[in-house]
């Protein structure tokens, strides 16, 4: 190992003096010349790693806050549980597979690619079964979506609870997708026996204990869905469905089902577990919605935010963002400052697909005074995202699934941020 | 081969679909043959699910409830149950079958789970204790919830009106805060500004 990678008692004092001049100078003319300037540095003298030293490399240590995190109370075992992507700490719109979240019934299982195999059966002309080796000889496509958990901000249905985007919007994740169209592979199986497609499903399932069983309208089957075997550029982590998953882009995450082993056409809905017991939205008056598999529009300000305070002071703020919609694009994001009185259009990002996540911006300047933060996202047919109040009246508090409000953040004028809820 | 547009995988043999292919239709397709009656399912029930449903479903710690709640799907916490939520016995039969017990999943036999189901059904209050469960009366038990849903009616019930140009000035004329999550303390310490 290389010197300049052991701490050393001078390199570990200068980089403290370091850290509390450069919380001064962040704003403030320099009274004095900079060490980190006029002083020789290790890593301007000493060599750095070399190429051998990390074949498959992890992020940098001083970014050991950007990891996936859980909350212990949520579910009565870590084995089926939630974990929370850091969309804090992110910026663009592509999730690091490493830190996007993960959501398992049964556990995350290790499945080979030697070991899976895929079934199609029930109404198609030919029920077959593929290796992973078959799929990747059909044509593939690679799109980018956004995949959100039907339960993310669903602990803030009631009230304000969770002070971190991390928490109150981190179930979800989008990547770029490589795979084959769930259409291709039906079409190999045949539907002639199926006849009339309009009122036909796919039951999919999981090679998993929970198998996750869930049934998918032939329409959308047909349309977008995609087995997918690769994620950012390389094979799906072992937690994200490893070595095939599907992709039903714009629908709730649970419908992604991973480590897919089985496709079967039926002439009616299963209506699984996966499908009544759970992932059913109860309405005040106690009955149900059941197939409320669109996630709608949705956009939260990441920063600033209770986990990303403003430390820099008064003047230019960027405020950044997250919007996203199951019915397609974003077409705008606006931005309030004052808890809805006024708002102002933001900047969007570059759109990498339909139904994927959108990066928004608005430049501004902080004067000091405390802010009440909230971000409003409008998709392509029109649609504006609500406030809680609204999602409230219709539903009442006991949908668990499907909050997609407006978030708020009181930024005070020592630019912490608190999620809060107002009037 | 065969005759699909690229002639890839291979014919599903009828053993390896039946393997997998155990999924129950709410009409009671895909149920087996075989039968258990209630107290046959308090003993399996007792040895393979009360350690964490609890003696009588009622739920240990934080895992789930399989009983009671009835009547409270409208109160501000409804206790959703099999009896008080589902609206199917079929489906039921096929997540416990398939996903039951948690970390042994699969290894009930078919009289093992229409046992189970009767007693699941008994602790309920919906069975009297000499019921027996079987493929032929399963798909025709009637569940109290089960006319309790509608298809998602978003399009109806908000999508014609949240399609509209929103307001960007005076939007209202004050804002106050309502609610505060850091009244409750319930994130995690390492979640928040370090």
């Amino acid at each position: 190992m290389d010197d300049m990678f052991k701490p050393s008692r001078r390199a570990f004092l200068r980089g403290g003096a370091a850290i509390a001049a450069g919380s001064v100078a962040g704003s403030v003319a320099a009274q004095e010349a900079d060490p980190l300037i006029t002083e020789l540095q290790d890593w301007a003298s000493y060599t750095g790693a070399g190429v051998d030293e990390t074949p498959y490399g992890l992020p940098i240590r001083f970014e050991s806050d950007v990891v996936r995190r859980n909350v212990e109370w949520l579910t009565a075992s870590p084995i089926s549980s939630i974990n929370f992507t850091p969309i804090h700490a992110l910026d663009g719109t592509i999730t690091p597979q490493g830190c996007a979240f993960e959501r398992h019934h049964s556990g995350a299982i290790e499945l080979s690619k030697q070991d899976y195999r895929l079934m199609i059966n029930g109404l198609v002309d030919r029920p077959l079964v593929f290796t992973y080796d078959d799929l990747e000889r059909f044509p593939r496509e690679n799109h980018v979506y956004f995949c959100e958990c039907a339960a993310n901000t669903g602990m803030e249905w009631a009230g304000a609870q969770l002070n971190g985007v991390q928490f109150t919007h981190g179930m979800i994740h989008n990547m770029e997708y490589a795979g084959v169209p769930l259409r291709v592979l039906l079409q190999e199986a045949g539907l002639d026996a199926a006849g009339d497609l309009s009122d036909k499903w796919v039951y999919v399932e999981g090679a998993d204990a929970s198998s996750n069983g869930r049934s998918i309208p032939m329409e959308k089957a047909l349309d977008d869905v995609l087995v997918a075997f690769k994620a950012n550029g390389e094979a799906l982590r072992m937690e994200h469905g490893y070595p095939v998953r599907l992709v039903v882009p714009g629908w709730e995450g649970n419908m992604w089902v991973k480590w897919l082993r089985r496709i079967e056409v039926t002439d009616a809905a299963v209506e699984s577990r996966e499908e009544t017991s759970k992932y059913t939205d109860v309405y005040a008056d106690g009955t149900a919605r059941k197939w409320t598999w669109v996630m709608d529009a949705k956009s939260v300000i990441t920063s600033p935010s209770p986990q990303m305070p403003i430390r820099h002071g008064k003047g230019p703020l960027v405020i950044s963002g997250l919007a996203w919609s199951g019915h397609g694009r974003i077409t705008r994001v606006d931005v309030s400052k004052d808890g809805g009185i006024t708002w102002e259009t933001a900047r969007l990002g570059k759109q990498l697909d339909t139904k994927a996540l959108t990066r928004f911006y608005l430049d501004t300047e902080w004067d000091g005074s405390p802010m009440l933060l909230q971000s409003r996202a409008m998709d392509e047919t029109g649609y504006v995202q609500p406030t809680k109040d609204q999602l409230r009246e219709k539903r009442g508090e006991n949908s668990v699934y499907h909050n997609n409000c407006i978030q708020t953040w009181y930024v005070n004028a020592e630019g912490i941020a608190e999620n809060v809820e107002v009037s | 081969a065969h005759e699909g547009a690229f002639g890839l995988g291979r014919p599903a043999l009828p053993e390896e679909i039946a393997a997998w292919d155990v999924d129950v239709l709410p009409d009671g397709r895909g149920l087996p043959e075989g039968s258990g009656d209630v107290s046959t399912g308090e003993e399996v029930f007792a040895e393979k699910c009360a350690a964490c449903h609890g003696d009588f479903a009622e739920g240990v710690d934080n895992w789930p409830v399989l009983a009671g709640g009835f009547g409270t799907l409208a109160d501000e916490d409804p206790v959703k149950t099999v009896g008080s939520y589902w609206p199917y016995l079929t489906t039921v039969w096929d997540y416990v079958h398939r996903s039951m017990p948690f970390g042994e999943a699969g290894t009930l036999s078919a009289d093992e789970t229409y046992a189970i189901v009767a007693y699941i059904l008994y602790s309920n209050d919906l069975v009297d204790d000499e019921f027996e469960l079987n493929q032929d009366n399963l798909a025709t038990f009637e569940m109290p919830n089960r006319d309790g849903f509608v298809i998602d009616d978003r399009p109806q019930r908000e999508y014609a009106e949240w399609r509209t140009e929103p307001c960007m000035e005076n939007c209202k004329d004050s804002v106050e805060i309502t609610k505060r999550a850091t009244f409750l303390d319930v994130t995690p310490d390492h979640g928040g500004d370090s």
